[in-house]
C-alpha cells in the first residue's frame, strides 16, 4: 500500500505543497506537477529538501493543454509508475465583475481550472478502473458552492468540478475508484495572505471560525481520502471552510 | 493528554465500531446504552476479552435528566469529555398514512430530543477548555427522504440543521460539530435484511453494489476528531457508496 504513487498538479503552490508533504509522510511516492513557465522546480525542490523532504519527483505540464498533460503523465508514469491517486488542483484566479470580466478572463479561468482535470484525469481514470482501485481528488472551492461577487469565471469552473465529479463517481463506482471533491474556504496560503491587511481582517471577520484554514488541514483532507478506509465515499463534496458556508 | 469519547449507542453495529477505532487511537472510550438493553454487560465482557477497556453507562438519552445524570457520573469518574458521538438511533418506518403519533414521538425523541440533551452537558465543557469535537450521525435518508420514514428522515434532517447552528456558536471557541450521513452500512440491524430485499431493492440504489462497512463509518469519525480537521465545521459529509450525490 504504501507503494502508491500520488499525482498532484499545481504541487508548487500553497495547498499542493501541503498535499505533496501529507502524501510524503503517508509513505507515497509524490509526484508534483508543475508549471514550466510560472513554476520554479529547483527553488521549491530545494525549500523541501531543506525540511527533510528528498523524494518528491517533478514533472512539468500546461494542465490547460491536452496534449501537454498526456505527456506529463505519460513522465509520471515512467519515473514514478502507475498513478493511483491523483488530485487535480492546479487553479488560476482573473477576478472582476462580470460587465469588466474579458472573454479572455473567462477563458483562461476555464481552461486552468476546468479543462484541466478534463485533460489530466483522463490519462489515469481507465487504468485506474483497470486495476480495482484508485482516488480521485478535485480542489474545488467554497466559492464553486457559493459564488462570490468578481468570481463568475472561478465560481462557474469550480461548481463545474462538482459535477465532473459527481457524473465520474457514477461512472467509476463499481471499479474501486472514488472521486471527490474538497471545497476548501479561504486558506493561508501566500497568494491569500498577499491580499491586502485590511482587506484580509474583513475576511477573518466573515469567517465564523475567525481564522483562515492551513494548507496542512487540506493535506490530511486528501490523505484521508486517499486512504483504504475512504472506499464507501465517492461522488461527495467535502467542505472545510471554518464554517464559512453551511448547506 | 489522553482524549475522552463518548459515544451514545456504544453498543449498536455502527457504535461498536466507532468505539474500536478511538481505542485503537488512543481515547479512553465511553459508550453509552439504553437502560433497556439486557446484554450490555455480555457486550462489555466481550469487548474486555478482545482487549477494549471500554467504559460503558446506562442512559437514555430521550430524557434530559437522565443525560445530566449520566455525564456527571462519567466526568466525575473519567474526567472531562472532549469528543461526543451522537449515534443512538431507532426506526419505527412506516407510511404516513399509517404513522401513530407514537411512532412520530419515538423517532424524534431518540434521534432528535437526543442530541439536544447529550450535547447540552457536554458543550459548554468543551468552550471553557477551548477544545472540543461534536459529532452527529445523521443519514443519508435525512438528505434525501425515504418511503416510510417521514419521522426518521425528519428527525436525521434535523440535526443537521442544529449542527449548523450550534457550529456558527462555537466556532470561536476550538469546537468544531459536524455531521455525518452514512448510506446503507452492514450493520447487524441492516444485515438482518433478508438477502432478496437486500439484493433486489436495496444493493440497486447503491451504485457501489455494497454495503458500507462500520469501520468506514469509523474511519470518518476519526479524521472528524483528530487536531488537523479543525478546520471542518458545520458540515454534512456522505459516505454512501454514491447512493446520493447533491
Amino acid at each position: 500500500m504504501t507503494n502508491r504513487v500520488a499525482l498532484v498538479t499545481g504541487a508548487m503552490g500553497g495547498l499542493g505543497t501541503a498535499i505533496c508533504r501529507a502524501f510524503a509522510k503517508d509513505g507515497y511516492k509524490v509526484v508534483a506537477a508543475y508549471h514550466p513557465e510560472l513554476d520554479k522546480p529547483e527553488e521549491w525542490l530545494a525549500e523541501m529538501r531543506a525540511d527533510g523532504f528528498n523524494d518528491f519527483i517533478t514533472v512539468a505540464a500546461d494542465v490547460s493543454d491536452y496534449e501537454s498533460s498526456r505527456a506529463m503523465v505519460a513522465e509520471a508514469e515512467a519515473k514514478a509508475g502507475p498513478i493511483d491517486i491523483l488530485v487535480n488542483n492546479a487553479g488560476i484566479t482573473r477576478d472582476r465583475f462580470f460587465p469588466k470580466m474579458g472573454r479572455d478572463m473567462w477563458d483562461a479561468v476555464m481552461s486552468t481550472n476546468l479543462n484541466s482535470v478534463f485533460n489530466v484525469t483522463q490519462q489515469v481514470s481507465s487504468k485506474m478502473a483497470a486495476r480495482g482501485w484508485g482516488r480521485i481528488i478535485n480542489i474545488s472551492s467554497v466559492n464553486g458552492v457559493k459564488g462570490q461577487a468578481g468570481q463568475t469565471n472561478y465560481s462557474a469552473a469550480k461548481a463545474g468540478i462538482l459535477g465532473f465529479t459527481k457524473a465520474l463517481a457514477q461512472e467509476l463506482v463499481t471499479k474501486g475508484v472514488t472521486v471527490n471533491a474538497i471545497a476548501p474556504g479561504y486558506i493561508s496560503t501566500k497568494m491569500v495572505m498577499a491580499i491586502r491587511d485590511d482587506v484580509r481582517q474583513g475576511i477573518i471577520d466573515g469567517i465564523p471560525m475567525k481564522r483562515f484554514g492551513k494548507p496542512e488541514e487540506i493535506g490530511a483532507l486528501c490523505s484521508y481520502l486517499s486512504s483504504d478506509l475512504a472506499g464507501y465515499m465517492t461522488g461527495a463534496t467535502l467542505n472545510i471552510n471554518g464554517g464559512l458556508h453551511m448547506y | 493528554m489522553q482524549k475522552v469519547a463518548l459515544v451514545t449507542g456504544g453498543m449498536g453495529g455502527l457504535g461498536e465500531a466507532i468505539c474500536i477505532k478511538f481505542a485503537a487511537l488512543g481515547y479512553k472510550v465511553v459508550a453509552t446504552y439504553s437502560p433497556s438493553n439486557s446484554k450490555a454487560q455480555e457486550w462489555l465482557r466481550s469487548m474486555n476479552s478482545m482487549g477494549y477497556g471500554f467504559k460503558a453507562y446506562p442512559c437514555d438519552v430521550v430524557s434530559f435528566d437522565s443525560c445530566k445524570a449520566c455525564v456527571e457520573q462519567i466526568v466525575k469518574e473519567l474526567g472531562p469529555i472532549d469528543v461526543l458521538v451522537n449515534n443512538a438511533g431507532i426506526t419505527r418506518d412506516m407510511t404516513f398514512k399509517k404513522m401513530t403519533k407514537d411512532d412520530w414521538d419515538a423517532v424524534i425523541h431518540t434521534n432528535l430530543d437526543s442530541v439536544f440533551n447529550m450535547t447540552k452537558q457536554v458543550v459548554d465543557g468543551m468552550v471553557e477548555r477551548n477544545w472540543g469535537r461534536i459529532i452527529n450521525i445523521s443519514s443519508v435518508n435525512g438528505q434525501k427522504g425515504a418511503f416510510g420514514q417521514t419521522n426518521y428522515a425528519a428527525a436525521k434532517a434535523g440535526m443537521h440543521g442544529f449542527t449548523k447552528s450550534l457550529a456558527l456558536e462555537v466556532a470561536k471557541k476550538g469546537v468544531t460539530v459536524n455531521t455525518i450521513s452514512p448510506g446503507y452500512i452492514g450493520t447487524k440491524m441492516v444485515r438482518a435484511i433478508p438477502q432478496e430485499v437486500l439484493d433486489s431493492k436495496i444493493l440497486p440504489q447503491i451504485p457501489m453494489s455494497r454495503l458500507g462497512k462500520p469501520e468506514e463509518v469509523a474511519g470518518l469519525v476519526a479524521y472528524l476528531s483528530s487536531q488537523e480537521a479543525a478546520f471542518v465545521n458545520g458540515a454534512n459529509i456522505s459516505i454512501n457508496g454514491g447512493q446520493h450525490m447533491y
